[in-house]
C-alpha cells in the first residue's frame, strides 16, 4: 500500500516537470529577441512580440505594491504587537477570509469602485484589483514572522528605556526582516500572475499605454487573449509568454524560499 | 516607583504621567492608532465588497428573485437570465476535481509525512509547493494544448467504449468539456491538499503510532486506522479549501470548459461555470441588467466560497492548532 503512495507522489511531483517541459519545449522554440522589444502585430502578420505587455504588467505590479505592501505591513504589525483581543480575531479572521475570495470577485469590486466612476479601463483599476487580493496575504505573513521574534528582544529593548514603537521599529521589524521580505516577494509573485481580474479592470492594448489612467496590456491577459485565439502564430507567442511568465514566477518563489528565509515555515 | 513599570510614562518633566500630550510624547499612542488604521483597511476592504456586490447586482436580484437560481435560460439578447447552467457547471468541474485529486492528494500527503525520511519530504513538499505558484493561465495554456487533444482522441473515445453505458460518459467527444475542467482543476487543487493534509498528520504525536504499533498493527495499518483519523479534521479541511479554490478557478476553467450553458449529463459535453461565464461576458455585456446579472452571479460565488473557506478554517484550525486564535 505504502508503494501506492510513493506512487502518487512521485505523479504530483511529475505535473511539475510535465507543465516545465512543456512550456520549455514550446515556449522555448518561440523566444526571441522580438518578443521582448516589439508591440504586438495584427493577427495574419507573423512576428511582432509582447513589449507592451511586460512593461504594463510591470506597471500594474508596482501601483499594486505600493499600495498593498503598505498597508499589509502597517495591519501585520498591528495584530503582531498589539493584537490581543477580539477586535484583532476579527481582523485576522476577516484577512484569512478574503484571502480564500477568488480572484475574479476582486476584479469586479475593482470595476466597481475604480472603472465605473472614472469612466475608463486603467492600469489604475487593475492595481487596485491586484492590491485587494496582496493586503490579505500580507498581513498574515508579516503577523506570522514578526511573532516569531522571541519575546526576549522586545523585553531587552524595552529595558534599555526604548518606547515600544522604537523597539518594534529598530528591533523587531529588522530582527523579522528577512521572513517579512519574503512574504511580500511571494505576494508579489502571486499577483504578478494574476488574469482575471485584469480581464475587465486594466482590459488591454496593443499599444504602449501612455498614463496610468489609460487601458494596458498585460502579460497573463495576453496569454489568455493569444491562446485561446484561432491563430497559429499567436499560439506559438502564448507559449513564449508562458515559459517568460513562469520563469519569473519560479525565479521569484525559488529565490524568495531559499536565498531569502531558508527554514523558514511554510505558510498555509 | 509604583506605576512606572511602563517606559511610557518615564520622567516626562513638567506633564502629567497620564496627560495627553505626555503619552503622543513617546509616540506610543501613535504608533498603536496609526498601525490600527492600516489593519482597519482590512475590514474597510471586505466591508466595501460585500456592500458594491450588493449595490450593483441590486437590479437582477429585483427583477429576477429568487427564481434566478432556478431558472435554465441564460439569454443575453432577450433579457433572461438564469443561473441554474453555471451553478450546476460549477459544482460538476468542482466534484470531478475532487474526485480526482482527493485520493492522489491523500495518498501523496501520507507517503510525505509517514514513509519519506525528513530530507526528501522536505524536498518534495518545497517541488509540490512550488505548483502551487503557477499562475492559472499557464495550467489554462497546458490544458488547451496538451490535455484537450489527448482527451479528444485517445482518452474519451476510450471512455465512451468501455464505460458508455453510463450516462456520464456518453455522447460525442469534443474534447473541451466537464472532464477537461474537472481534470485540469484536480491538478491545480491537489497541492493544496498535499501540503495542508501533512502538515496534519505531522501533527498527530507519535504516542498514536507508537501505541497502534505496539499492539500489533503493521506499519500500515497503524497508518491508516489510526494516524489517518486521527489528522480526519484537518484533512477534511484541506479538502474544503481545495474545494473553494476549484470553485473559484477562472482562467484554466475559461479555456476549457467549452463555453455552452448547458446542463447535460455527460462529462464530455461542454458546460459553463459561474467565473467563466463573468470572465467571457463582461466586457461584452451590453446591457445593464446584464451586468447585473453577472455580478450577481459573482455574489453567489463570493457568498459560497466565504461559508466553505469559514467552515474549512475552523477545521484546519482545530488539528494543527494554527491560525486566527494563535496567541
Amino acid at each position: 500500500m505504502f508503494s501506492l503512495t510513493a506512487a502518487c507522489a512521485l505523479a504530483a511531483v511529475c505535473v511539475l516537470f510535465w507543465i516545465l517541459g512543456f512550456l520549455v519545449w514550446n515556449g522555448g522554440k518561440a523566444l526571441n529577441l522580438d518578443f521582448f522589444t516589439q508591440l504586438p502585430k495584427p493577427p495574419g502578420e507573423l512576428g511582432g512580440g509582447m513589449a507592451n505587455a511586460i512593461v504594463g504588467s510591470a506597471q500594474i505590479v508596482l501601483i499594486a505594491a505600493a499600495i498593498g505592501i503598505p498597508i499589509g505591513f502597517l495591519g501585520g504589525v498591528y495584530l503582531a504587537e498589539f493584537g490581543l483581543g477580539s477586535f484583532p480575531f476579527f481582523v485576522r479572521y476577516t484577512a484569512d477570509l478574503l484571502n480564500g475570495v477568488p480572484s475574479i470577485v476582486m476584479g469586479i469590486f475593482a470595476y466597481a469602485i475604480v472603472v465605473r466612476p472614472l469612466h475608463r479601463f486603467s492600469a489604475l483599476a487593475g492595481g487596485v484589483a491586484l492590491s485587494v487580493i496582496l493586503i490579505p496575504t500580507t498581513i498574515r505573513t508579516t503577523e506570522q514572522f514578526l511573532r516569531a521574534v522571541p519575546q526576549m528582544l522586545r523585553e531587552g529593548a524595552l529595558a534599555l528605556g526604548a518606547s515600544k514603537w522604537k523597539s518594534i521599529a529598530t528591533i523587531v521589524v529588522p530582527a523579522a526582516i528577512r521572513g517579512v521580505a519574503t512574504g511580500m516577494i511571494l505576494g508579489i509573485a502571486r499577483i504578478a500572475g494574476e488574469s482575471a481580474p485584469l480581464l475587465f479592470t486594466s482590459f488591454g492594448n496593443q499599444y504602449w499605454s501612455t498614463s496610468l489612467g489609460n487601458p494596458t496590456a498585460s502579460l497573463p491577459v495576453m496569454i489568455y487573449t493569444y491562446a485561446i485565439s484561432p491563430y497559429a502564430d499567436w499560439h506559438r507567442q502564448a507559449w513564449a509568454a508562458g515559459l517568460v511568465l513562469l520563469a519569473v514566477m519560479l525565479l521569484l518563489n525559488i529565490g524568495a524560499r531559499v536565498v531569502l528565509a531558508p527554514g523558514a515555515a511554510h505558510k498555509t | 516607583m509604583a506605576g512606572a513599570a511602563t517606559v511610557t510614562e518615564a520622567g516626562i518633566p513638567g506633564r502629567g504621567r497620564h496627560s495627553f500630550l505626555g503619552r503622543l510624547r513617546d509616540g506610543d499612542e501613535i504608533a498603536h492608532l496609526a498601525s490600527l488604521l492600516f489593519a482597519c483597511a482590512i475590514l474597510l476592504i471586505a466591508g466595501l465588497l460585500v456592500l458594491e456586490l450588493f449595490r450593483s447586482s441590486g437590479e437582477a436580484r429585483n427583477k429576477f428573485g429568487w427564481a434566478f437560481f432556478f431558472t435554465k435560460t441564460w439569454d443575453p439578447v432577450a433579457g433572461q437570465f438564469g443561473a441554474l447552467p453555471f451553478i450546476y457547471g460549477t459544482l460538476v468541474t468542482s466534484a470531478v476535481a475532487l474526485v480526482l485529486s482527493v485520493p492522489l492528494g491523500l495518498g501523496a500527503a501520507i507517503f510525505l509525512s509517514e514513509l519519506a525520511p525528513p530530507r526528501v519530504s522536505d524536498a518534495l513538499t518545497f517541488i509540490i509547493e512550488l505548483l502551487a505558484a503557477v499562475p492559472s493561465v499557464i495550467y489554462g495554456l497546458l490544458a488547451v494544448f496538451a490535455l484537450v487533444p489527448l482527451l479528444r482522441d485517445p482518452i474519451q473515445p476510450f471512455l465512451g467504449r468501455i464505460f458508455g453505458f453510463v450516462p456520464l460518459f456518453q455522447g460525442p467527444s469534443y474534447g473541451v468539456g466537464f472532464l477537461a475542467a474537472g481534470i485540469i482543476l484536480a491538478i491545480m487543487v491537489v497541492p493544496f491538499i498535499i501540503s495542508i493534509s501533512r502538515q496534519s498528520l505531522l501533527a498527530v504525536p507519535n504516542d498514536q503510532r507508537e501505541a497502534a504499533l505496539a499492539l500489533g498493527a503493521t506499519r500500515w495499518e497503524s497508518t491508516w486506522h489510526v494516524v489517518v483519523p486521527y489528522a480526519r479534521l484537518g484533512i477534511t479541511g484541506s479538502i474544503f479549501l481545495a474545494l473553494a479554490r476549484a470553485l473559484g478557478e477562472t482562467m484554466a476553467v475559461t479555456m476549457v470548459i467549452g463555453n455552452t450553458p448547458q446542463i447535460a449529463a455527460s462529462l464530455f459535453a461542454p458546460g459553463y461555470t459561474i467565473p467563466a461565464v463573468i470572465a467571457n461576458e463582461f466586457t461584452e455585456a451590453t446591457s445593464d441588467i446584464h451586468l447585473s446579472a453577472l455580478i450577481e452571479l459573482g455574489l453567489v460565488l463570493f457568498l459560497l466560497t466565504i461559508v466553505i473557506n469559514a467552515f474549512a478554517r475552523l477545521m484546519v484550525l482545530a488539528t494543527t492548532r494554527r491560525g486566527t486564535t494563535h496567541p
